[in-house]
């Protein structure tokens, strides 16, 4: 029952700095760190103090509200600080990694004997359970919830994004283990968005349905999927998962072991070789950045992640837990003059208000962070319906969300989006409005007061 | 130190200040800011406000240059002396008439909008950029600059600031300042004197002229002196810019292309419009009306010519777009152009007192809007309960 599905809304932003099929070893990192802010809307309990060692795949913390979700350290070492910001939030527990990793060993499970009770602790105690996310709201999956099925976005479409078949390459078996443990935990499918053309690495999975996807980007974004396929209906629990992160879960099952080990893009227009890593979940960013990266001295924007839905990092910034890429452009804290009215060879516009990126599809873009213009109210119409490909109204919604009527949100479809689902709504937005965080702000709220 | 970086000098140090606002919309007129992304996206599309508004006008310059050299073809016309319409004559009379109405309306309702942006400290919105080429585009050429001030300061301080600026509004302000005009000074918006330089001053006397519009003679169950292509082209008194039909269908297209105009708005005003054409002239074919009733005239007028006499195809392709009075939904603009189109020929046949009703049709349906949109935004709501529904069943 797999059926194909065609996007023709959306839009493919295509950078320059794509990384190169080949996956180098990044220099071993010396610190590691943990940070609760990468998992939303958890509050952290410490199990082990500053100063205390600490084995890879160890528990470090736990969430307040749901004890049994554990986050465990992608390292062995020394806990060597606590940082804290207002009001003691813990901000990111820091180790110096040994030189010889030792691993803790959760225990291996055979997956075709062990019943979904069995998988689900294994998941917990090991920290591989913050992979599973849920939707409606877009958090790491209430382990007491049984989803009506899982999706999973095989399909890269997010400019400059991580090659399934490069990050993938080699772990068949893990994946077949991770998504036969994950079938165990649910009455309904696993589905599985492919692209349309060339080989995919889930097609020779079992136990999966697939989807062929076609059309420009968000046809990658797993809410899409999720939409086309089985959209979330109120009272209704979907689960999501990246690929990578099932090659973590498949070699926990297999090996007993949390290998933070991952393979992610180090790309962008700012980076001199832009190719693959391979690294670790907390590894410190410089153990990339700088190796035919960029210079100290380049003014540029660090992103860990894509460069819609990413976050904003630094050198010192780390390896965060869910995004597998790295992405560098320039800053863009530059005047034009007459920026705004000038004709535009050099930017994308989803306009041909004098734009001409129309003219020329296949073109790269070296884009920079500037906004491009000043926040304004809604003006516009019709144009964030041309990118958005789900069954909802966009701006509705927004504007739901910002005066904060619950029922209208309800009824508007809030439990089927992500705010990944408005990242190019956010792109093409003629006022420049933060969409991404307004619909974050509004499912925030809806957690609040619905739960 | 160059510009920029004086300019910016001079940013930072106004930053916070009550004047900010007023600094920072010369600044962002010379220079496209320094403003980076925070999180989000990382990247953003070129397309601003600026850059839309700025599109718009573009599309209405045409229809500027056009008024002022009709302005004085019609002026001399009506005078008996015919000058060539591409005259110097003809342009000086659009230099002395037409340009200060374009400066009083931008110099007016710029001013308040820098007002009350210093007031309410926020950033100069460029709503008005449109708004204030439109004005003397909708307006006889003869209107005294104090009414327009007036009506200017009513239309950006009523219809627009009120409700929060631009993006906020119910109405669209060029319309709202065009409704306070007529309904506030009827005799300098309507009747056969207004539409000409020179007419209203010479009437009653020796030297009297005529500036009657074609709607006003078909009301009136006169003849019309001119021919089709006349009003195709735009040689026929009426307000300053609406006259070239030509030069608003390739504004029009103009904005179609660009995407900055809504094509649903466009052609269901005027599918809309040749609809009720349509059904005026059935009324007439069946002989439901005789030949002395009053309506005769204009529901007689072939269903298409209504496109080219008036205002409508104006009214659709730069009012009716309006992206924040229309409707906001795809399905919902079809609606709300084709009924702006139905009730523009529906005022503009039963309403000889005023035969045009463009404007009065869009600021109604303005008020429906939302209405529209409404209803279907229910329809996809409706969808996902239905689907809720089924899933529980």
């Amino acid at each position: 029952m797999s059926t194909d599905i065609s996007i023709k809304t959306g839009l493919d932003i295509k950078l320059k700095g794509a990384a190169k099929p080949f996956v180098d070893a990044a220099i071993k990192s010396k610190y590691f760190a943990v940070k609760p802010s990468d998992f939303h809307g958890i509050i952290p309990k410490l199990i082990l103090k500053e100063g205390e060692s600490v084995k890879a795949g160890e528990a470090i913390f736990y969430d307040k509200s749901n004890e049994a979700i554990k986050f465990v350290a992608p390292a062995s070492g020394k806990i060597i600080e606590i940082a804290r910001g207002e009001k003691r939030r813990i901000l990111s527990i820091k180790i110096e990694a040994d030189s010889t990793q030792s691993m803790l060993d959760h225990g291996k499970l055979d997956v075709s004997s062990a019943s979904a009770e069995e998988i689900k602790a294994k998941l917990l105690s090991s920290g591989c359970w913050p992979f599973i996310k849920q939707r409606p709201y877009d958090i790491i999956a209430n382990p007491t919830s049984e989803p009506k099925s899982i999706f999973i976005s095989a399909h890269a479409t997010a400019p400059l994004a991580a090659s399934n078949e490069v990050v993938l390459k080699g772990h068949e078996e893990a994946l077949q283990t991770a998504l036969d443990a994950l079938a165990k935990l649910t009455k309904g499918l696993i589905h599985v968005g492919i692209p349309s053309s060339g080989e995919s690495i889930f097609g020779g999975m079992s136990g999966v349905v697939t989807h062929k996807i076609k059309g420009p980007h968000p046809s990658g974004n797993v809410g899409t999927l999720i939409n086309k396929i089985d959209p979330v209906n109120k009272g209704e629990v979907v689960w999501t998962i990246s690929p990578q992160d099932l090659v973590i879960i498949g070699k926990l099952l297999l090996t007993g072991e949390f290998d933070a080990t991952r393979v992610i893009a180090f790309c962008g227009s700012s980076v001199s070789e832009p190719r693959y890593m391979q690294t670790k979940i907390g590894a410190e960013l410089s153990t990339i950045l700088y190796d035919k990266g960029i210079e100290q001295s380049d003014h540029v924007r660090i992103i860990m992640g894509n460069v819609l839905t990413g976050k904003q990092s630094a050198p010192d910034g780390y390896v965060d837990f869910y995004n597998n890429s790295l992405t560098v452009i320039p800053e863009g804290d530059d005047y034009e003059l007459f920026g705004w009215n000038k004709p535009v060879f050099d930017k994308i516009s989803s306009t041909r208000a004098l734009t001409f990126s129309w003219l020329f599809p296949n073109k790269e873009y070296d884009l920079n962070t500037n906004t491009n213009g000043e926040h304004r109210a809604f003006v516009v119409t019709g144009n964030y319906e041309a990118v958005f490909p789900l069954d909802i109204y966009p701006m509705q919604l927004l504007k739901s969300c910002m005066y904060k009527d619950l029922d209208e949100m309800e009824a508007l479809g809030m439990y089927e989006v992500a705010p990944e689902d408005f990242a190019l709504t956010e792109f093409v937005c003629v006022s420049k409005q933060p969409h991404q965080e307004i619909i974050r702000e509004g499912l925030d709220l809806m957690i609040k007061e619905i739960g | 130190m160059s510009l920029n970086s004086s300019l910016h000098q001079l940013k930072e140090k106004y930053k916070g200040t009550k004047m900010a606002p007023a600094f920072n919309a010369l600044h962002t007129f010379l220079y496209m800011p320094n403003e980076t992304t925070k999180n989000g996206t990382h990247i953003k599309s070129v397309d601003d406000l600026k850059r839309t508004m700025n599109t718009v006008i573009m599309a209405l310059v045409p229809c500027l240059i056009f008024g002022m050299f009709n302005a004085g073809f019609q002026h001399y016309a009506a005078l008996g002396t015919p000058v060539d319409f591409l005259s110097w004559d003809a342009f000086w009379i659009g230099i002395i008439k037409v340009l200060p109405l374009v400066a009083v309306s931008y110099g007016v309702g710029l001013a308040i909008e820098f007002l009350f942006a210093v007031i309410k400290g926020h950033e100069v919105e460029e709503g008005y950029l449109v708004t204030g080429m439109l004005v003397p585009l909708i307006v006889p050429v003869d209107l005294p600059l104090w009414m327009l001030a007036v009506a200017v300061t009513f239309g950006v301080v009523i219809g627009k600031e009120v409700f929060g600026g631009t993006g906020m509004n119910i109405l669209n302000p060029a319309l709202t300042i065009r409704a306070f005009l007529f309904f506030a000074y009827p005799t300098w918006m309507s009747g056969d004197k207004v539409w000409v330089h020179g007419a209203v001053e010479r009437a009653g006397t020796a030297d009297a002229i005529s500036g009657e519009t074609i709607l006003g003679s078909y009301a009136q169950n006169a003849d019309i002196t001119y021919s089709l292509s006349d009003m195709f082209f735009g040689f026929i008194p009426g307000s300053v810019g609406e006259t070239s039909k030509l030069l608003i269908i390739f504004g029009a297209l103009f904005l179609i292309f660009t995407k900055i105009g809504s094509w649903r708005i466009i052609m269901s005003t005027i599918v809309g419009a040749l609809v009720m054409g349509l059904i005026f002239n059935g009324v007439v074919d069946a002989g439901w009306i005789s030949g002395g009733s009053k309506f005769y005239g204009l529901m007689s007028v072939p269903f298409w010519q209504h496109l080219l006499i008036g205002s409508i195809l104006f009214g659709a392709v730069y009012m009716a777009t309006d992206p924040v009075t229309a409707s906001q939904t795809n399905k919902g603009k079809l609606i709300y152009g084709f009924l702006i189109g139905f009730i523009s020929i529906l005022i503009r046949v039963f309403n000889p007192a005023y035969p045009e009703g463009v404007f009065l049709a869009i600021l109604l349906m303005n008020v429906f809007a939302p209405t529209i949109d409404h209803y279907v935004v229910q329809g996809n709501v409706k969808k996902r309960m239905k689907r809720l529904q089924t899933k529980t069943v």
